[in-house]
């Protein structure tokens, strides 16, 4: 079995779009924030998928800094969960609309 | 390896491919089951084993040190946060009635178009013939090391202020975090 990039852009795709969906549709602040993760997972396997087809160590460098990145965006959010979470009793997404966002 | 060179563009052959597919297969199967799952622990086990399956993915393609980090970060640190938020919120007895939001089904019309200029890309853009260099992972001042001297090499000489930035973005979401968590002054009496 050969593998090209078109295969590595179309498992990158189809895990950023599970992510995105699951962004868009649960009502669950948690899995709301674990979708994301997926989705800036997505993005890494692109990332390193190139750096391969390149030659080129940039994309592993970034995709660490994408790790990073990520790992900030899990703190906040999950303080934000906790946030929530004392104020209203609830982690659903749709209690949370008190500004009528 | 030898092999790759022989086909050019191709990522991985043989053995390795077939590996690829097993490992990208069941990291979407994982995923997907994130997605679905209605208690948030199952999400969270879910989620992990989809880390872990990337991560075999990015050793094969040879970031070595990608790799162990995803395991690292994503699979020793974030998924431990996640589960002890998961702990401290959780509501015992009280069942969720609906999983998924009442738009559910726009969202996965959004997707079909969000697909088309994907396959459009993937059809048109024909990707260049570039020759590949097995040994640009591991080559540190044209000796051979590993994969993390060579990638400390590029980090610590080209992407240095980035570095540093992302120290403080760290120290910025640390502080966020718990300023976010504490409790506010008022209400603790």
């Amino acid at each position: 079995m050969t593998i090209t990039i078109n295969h590595f852009l179309v498992v990158s795709f189809l895990l950023f779009s599970i992510g995105l969906f699951g962004v868009l549709v649960r009502r669950n602040f948690l899995t709301v924030l674990m979708s994301v993760e997926l989705m800036l997972n997505a993005v890494n396997l692109n990332l390193i998928a190139f750096s391969r087809r390149l030659s080129d160590l940039t994309g592993q460098v970034f995709s660490v800094f994408v790790i990073t990145i990520a790992a900030g965006e899990a703190a906040i959010g999950l303080a934000l969960t906790i946030s929530l979470f004392r104020q209203r009793r609830t982690l659903n997404v749709e209690e949370a609309s008190s500004m009528q966002g | 390896m030898t092999a790759a060179q022989a086909v050019p563009g191709a990522l991985l052959t043989g053995a390795a491919g077939w590996m690829f597919v097993i490992f990208a297969v069941l990291a979407l199967g994982m995923a997907v089951a994130v997605v679905v799952a209605r208690n948030p622990i199952h999400s969270a086990l879910f989620l992990l084993s989809s880390f872990l399956l990337v991560a075999c993915i990015f050793i094969l393609q040879q970031a070595e040190f990608v790799g162990a980090v995803q395991i690292l970060v994503y699979a020793g640190g974030i998924m431990v946060l996640f589960l002890f938020v998961i702990m401290l919120v959780h509501q015992r007895g009280v069942q969720e009635r609906l999983t998924f939001q009442h738009q559910w089904d726009v969202a996965l019309l959004f997707l079909l178009v969000f697909l088309l200029p994907f396959l459009y890309v993937l059809w048109t853009e024909r990707f260049p013939e570039l020759p590949q260099n097995l040994d640009a992972f591991r080559t540190v001042r044209g000796k051979i090391a590993g994969n993390t001297e060579a990638v400390a090499w590029v980090l610590y000489r080209d992407y240095l202020l980035p570095f540093e930035v992302a120290s403080v973005f760290l120290l910025v979401a640390m502080i966020g975090a718990v300023v976010l968590g504490k409790r506010s002054a008022e209400k603790v009496d």
